[in-house]
């Protein structure tokens, strides 16, 4: 089963749009990185850029309405996350643990949604879903 | 104990016993002992952590307390040692600074532990059920009933063989090393097929509602992936990892709602998981930018690449199927890679050519028994509009096959001969 850990870090909601991670945390990151790959599990992963430097796009009342980052009522937000492969939700948070994260930060574990898991009328809503994912050549 | 914590320990089990066994291998020089040491640490750890709390640093709490009991055996054997020495025996000297050595090695690269741990386990002087067994336990982490499970034997059976594999490798003073030169060729071929008889064993057993099998598909995809982390230079580790990823992929595609097999052709391919496809070709591509592209697993996984690749079973590269599959019975010719070159030289350039490479096939005392030649063959005869032919050929390929599903499908087969010679009669 496939899981995401999301790196959430705590002000990062705040944090400058061009702002970058310390040279020495991105080594010790790096060493959780390569045990993951080394073991076997790794699927995916990336850094976010600050959303200071992004935007939101909100939906109220139907209507589409743009609003540039950095967003002042923000309070959790990714600034990362790993695609792993693993063979049970204890595994996944196993693995979560054993990130040298710092005091401010938060991994949340989430379980992916595997097409089988849906139920019928939903598989067929999605069909094609999977086709898309191939056509694209989703990165892993 | 409280389920949490027992869930937490299997799953630091499954993340740290490899290396922590391949750690204390190197230490102790005896891969039955460094396991037994291990698994020492195991129960601690069951013990305490109920009570404790699962360590912050779980693996090197399992190692600290492995370590331990390690320099406790040393010293008493040492203390027996010295008896012996009194009798007249004869000592091994790296005992005498082994504790010192241990403190220094155990932190040494992990990485190349492990690979020393997977060579001495598919070491070839034992038989290949005990490399299988050995290589789940010791680097799997699979219990012995997990791999009695999966091969459908009886539990005694497997524990027997992994006590014997144990016992032969520390008889045969097998080197707990990673072997250099021309042997490493050899060697690295008998990891590279213990991997892919573990990875075999999981994907053919689609029948039946065992749900130990697909993970040992998933256990022979991580195990290859480790070997290929450590070993990034061998192109056929490469070729392996993509077979098996790519195989991988149309796990979920292989059966219908009714739990018939589903042949790779008719298979939904929107079902495959791209995720795994893309994976194997990537794979695929190392092992050919490493020069790999003619070794064995890197061919099979070019014509497992070749469906892959192929939006619709219609866009399929027969043609390259078919040479590759040409490459393929000169590198290691056998009548079932044959019967497969018959297949792709059909759908390349029509029924004729295969019939005529698959009845050179008849008299081959291997092919005598195997259902899928006159499956085959009726395939062809059935195309070229020889229905009496290709009927005979349908029945005798369905009293071939022990498989039920398989049956049922070749009799419809037969029957639809039966149906199109009367239509033709009619006519």
């Amino acid at each position: 089963m496939r899981f995401m850990l999301l790196m959430i870090p705590k002000g990062y909601e705040h944090a400058a749009p061009d702002a970058m991670p310390e040279a020495d945390r991105v080594a010790a990151m790096m060493k959780f990185n390569e045990d993951l790959q080394n073991a076997g599990v790794l699927v995916g992963l990336d850094g976010l850029h600050p959303p200071s430097s992004g935007a939101r796009v909100s939906f109220a009342g139907g209507k589409a309405k743009v609003v540039d980052g950095p967003f002042s009522e923000a309070k959790e937000v990714l600034g990362g996350y790993w695609m792993i492969r693993v063979n049970s939700r204890q595994e996944a948070i196993e693995w979560a643990s054993r990130c040298p994260g710092s005091d401010n930060e938060v991994i949340e574990v989430r379980q992916v949604q595997e097409f089988d898991d849906f139920p019928a009328d939903v598989q067929q809503a999605a069909a094609g879903f999977e086709a898309m994912q191939r056509d694209i050549g989703q990165p892993t | 104990m409280s389920t949490d914590t027992h869930r937490a320990i299997d799953a630091v089990w499954r993340i740290e016993s490899p290396r922590l066994i391949a750690g204390l291998a190197r230490m102790v020089r005896d891969v039955g002992l460094a396991e037994e040491l291990a698994q020492d640490a195991l129960v601690s750890a069951l013990e305490r952590w109920p009570e404790t709390g699962v360590p912050d640093n779980p693996g090197a709490w399992l190692m600290a307390t492995a370590k331990h009991r390690a320099i406790d055996r040393l010293r008493r054997s040492k203390l027996q040692q010295r008896k012996y020495e009194e009798l007249g025996y004869e000592l091994e000297d790296w005992q005498d600074d082994a504790e010192a050595a241990f403190e220094a090695a155990i932190d040494d690269d992990i990485g190349d532990d492990l690979l020393r741990l997977v060579f001495t386990a598919c070491h070839p002087v034992l038989s290949t059920e005990a490399r299988v067994a050995l290589t789940l336990r010791l680097l799997g982490g699979l219990t012995t009933d997990e791999i009695a499970r999966a091969f459908l034997v009886p539990e005694p059976t497997v524990a027997q063989r992994i006590v014997r594999a144990k016992r032969t490798l520390a008889e045969a003073r097998v080197p707990f090393e990673v072997p250099r030169g021309p042997e490493l060729g050899e060697r690295l071929s008998s990891v590279l097929a213990v991997i892919y008889l573990v990875f075999n064993e999981g994907y053919s057993a689609t029948a039946g509602d065992d749900w130990m099998r697909p993970a040992l598909c998933e256990e022979a995809l991580r195990l290859g992936r480790i070997v290929a982390e450590l070993m990034p230079r061998e192109p056929e580790v490469h070729g392996l990892v993509a077979l098996m990823e790519i195989q991988a992929s149309r796990a979920r595609a292989r059966v219908d709602a009714t739990g018939a097999p589903v042949l790779l052709l008719d298979q939904d391919r929107a079902r495959w998981d791209h995720v795994l496809v893309n994976r194997g070709l990537t794979a695929l591509d190392r092992a050919e930018k490493l020069g790999g592209a003619r070794g064995p697993y890197a061919l099979q996984a070019a014509i497992a690449a070749c469906h892959a690749r192929a939006r619709t079973a219609d866009e399929t590269d027969w043609a390259r199927i078919a040479a590759l599959y040409d490459a393929l019975a000169q590198l290691a010719p056998s009548p079932v890679v044959e019967l497969n070159r018959a297949v792709a030289l059909a759908m390349a350039f029509g029924p004729a050519a295969g019939l005529e490479l698959a009845d050179t096939l008849v008299d081959e005392p291997s092919m005598k028994h195997y259902h899928l030649l006159p499956s085959v063959r009726g395939d062809f005869l059935f195309k070229l509009g020889r229905y009496e032919e290709a009927h005979a050929e349908f029945k005798r390929a369905a009293g071939l096959t022990r498989n039920g599903r398989e049956r049922e499908f070749l009799v419809e087969r037969a029957n639809a001969c039966s149906r199109s010679l009367a239509a033709l009669k009619h006519e």
